[in-house]
């Protein structure tokens, strides 16, 4: 098993209910999550907005620490570790993240935005990394002196996906990392996707709230609603055969383009 | 021209000259629910811009026609086409977090425009606005439009934007994305409301959308757009049964849906694109000449 989640719980702190004088009350997010994720899977993780997903995306890499309960990363408990023991650890698990306009700084060029990590982690050969990154993402080379701004939707995303492979890492988790993007740079991001996981021996967690990007990808999927699990299937049986009415509710409610779709 | 709305051979340009829309024809019929569908970029929203009267700064309509309710918009000067515009058409915008203003209560951001513009008195307009929201299903209205906007969800603001839309009858809504930034199940609820909305009242409905799934829920006709020019007007049923063009039988294959997962493998082909551009080239010197 690369992770292990078990029972996490996560809460913030509800600014808009608080007292002028006192605590403000706490928002539970996470209400007792577990699953695992063996080497080579691609996990999908479904839910509306609210249900936590990125929340349990960024507790699963430590960009925030949860309240209670257990993260293992590769047979290492992380859920509490200080930064310090993080830091040698983090070239192992990447991130890819939503909109590629603001994960991507703009007063920086590609090459230097896709070097950023690789000088963190204190690696040598960053040029040829960088174009190595580059090919890897179907850009050509001179794409590292230009700035994000000149780049197109599908562009900018390739080049989060670079960021993230340079470190040639054993994880990585996308998170909605095609919901900005129109269906045929969507498809061509995915398949790209597609290709690095199997080439690269990845394992892959892929947060969405859209059922046929997971289902195109995903070998098995969780089900969160309201900080719960409300089910975790193979993909193939949750599209058959969901069992959570929420799970149903939510593949009903896909508008297909079909007009002889029932959609009561 | 049998419709309501029915624009002519419209273009918009920038001042550089480059052009967003290149004659680009539609009708919609009262009554009738008139899907625009196209990718980023090609010029979906201008062209409810142009109708509404709202483009953005320096960009201008450079040739047409735009023919609501028996008018051509274009013939008059810009006061008395505000008044018609205001009088007779409304919109629903896309994102419900953006379009209400957050440091006014809901009740005056449904009925200013009432009082303001349409003279009606305050409490005609409170009266209206209450039976607006219950109508899109808002519990406790009397409480919401007392309200602010950060005390409510996505879904209730996006309920009270189309309550709001609705409220002076207007004969023509144009629908601008309304459910992009709203969850599945959300989305689904708005929309059978948006379309409840519009048979109850009659209302020709101009709806803009990326999604083609959407568009077979809600429209009665559609037109594809590529580049700022329409590739394609045609019947819903019969666009998802035989789509004429090669575009626009790639974009529905191109659609994901998770019945068939392949389709997001799917993209449009360089093939395509190309011969779109050969076609719009060609458009655009016939048009010079």
């Amino acid at each position: 098993m690369i992770y292990r989640v078990k029972d996490l719980r996560l809460s913030f702190a509800d600014m808009a209910r608080k007292p002028l004088v006192g605590r403000a009350p706490r928002i539970e997010v996470l209400k007792g999550i577990s699953f695992d994720i063996p080497k080579g899977a691609v996990l999908g993780i479904v839910g509306g907005s609210g249900s936590g997903k990125s929340t349990l995306g960024r507790a699963m890499l430590r960009l925030i620490e949860p309240d209670t309960g257990k993260i293992e990363f590769d047979g290492v408990d992380i859920t509490h570790a200080p930064e310090a023991t993080l830091r040698p650890m983090r070239h192992r698990f990447q991130m890819i993240f939503q909109d590629p306009m603001s994960s991507l700084n703009p007063r920086q060029r590609v090459g230097t935005i896709i070097a950023s990590p690789l000088r963190l982690q204190g690696l040598d050969g960053i040029g040829a990394r960088v174009d190595e990154a580059l090919d890897m993402v179907g850009l050509p080379r001179s794409f590292a002196k230009r700035y994000p701004h000149e780049l197109s939707g599908g562009q900018r995303q390739r080049v989060g996906i670079a960021r993230a492979i340079a470190l040639r890492p054993d994880f990585i988790l996308a998170d909605e990392i095609v919901s900005g993007l129109d269906v045929s740079s969507q498809a061509q991001v995915l398949s790209l996707l597609d290709e690095l996981v199997r080439e690269l021996g990845l394992t892959l967690a892929f947060i969405s709230h859209d059922l046929s990007v997971i289902r195109r990808l995903c070998s098995d999927i969780i089900v969160l609603h309201h900080g719960e699990i409300v089910e975790t299937a193979p993909t193939a049986q949750l599209f058959n055969a969901p069992q959570a009415a929420y799970t149903r509710e939510l593949l009903d409610a896909i508008p297909l383009p079909d007009p002889d779709q029932a959609w009561a | 021209m049998n419709g309501y709305l029915t624009v002519k051979n419209l273009s918009v340009s920038l001042p550089n000259g480059v052009r967003i829309l290149r004659n680009v024809s539609l009708d919609v019929a009262a009554g009738q629910v008139h899907g625009l569908v196209g990718e980023s970029g090609a010029g979906k929203s201008m062209i409810g811009k142009a109708v509404l009267g709202t483009l953005p700064h320096k960009i201008e309509i450079t040739g047409g026609e735009i023919w609501m309710d028996g008018v051509d918009l274009l013939k008059l000067t810009p006061k008395e086409r505000r008044k018609k515009i205001g009088a007779i058409a409304a919109l629903i915008p896309q994102d419900p977090l953006t379009a209400l203003n957050p440091s006014k209560r809901i009740g005056p951001q449904i009925t200013s425009r009432l009082v303001e513009i349409l003279g009606w008195s305050q409490q005609n307009a409170t009266a209206r606005a209450i039976e607006l929201l219950e109508q899109v299903h808002i519990p406790d209205p009397a409480r919401v439009m007392r309200s602010y906007p950060h005390e409510l969800s996505g879904g209730m603001r996006q309920r009270i934007l189309i309550a709001s839309a609705f409220a002076a009858e207007p004969k023509l809504i144009i629908a601008d994305e309304p459910t992009t930034a709203l969850d599945v199940t959300v989305q689904k609820q708005i929309l059978k409301l948006i379309a409840h909305m519009q048979a109850r009242h009659g209302t020709a409905l101009l709806f803009v959308t990326h999604d083609l799934g959407v568009v077979s829920k809600v429209c009665d006709t559609l037109s594809v757009l590529y580049a700022g020019k329409i590739i394609e007007n045609a019947n819903m049923r019969r666009f998802f049964t035989r789509p004429i063009h090669p575009y626009s039988r790639a974009l529905l294959a191109a659609t994901p849906t998770y019945t068939n997962p392949d389709s997001l493998l799917t993209s449009v082909s360089d093939e395509i694109v190309e011969g779109l551009a050969n076609e719009i080239h060609y458009h655009d010197i016939r048009n010079t000449l």
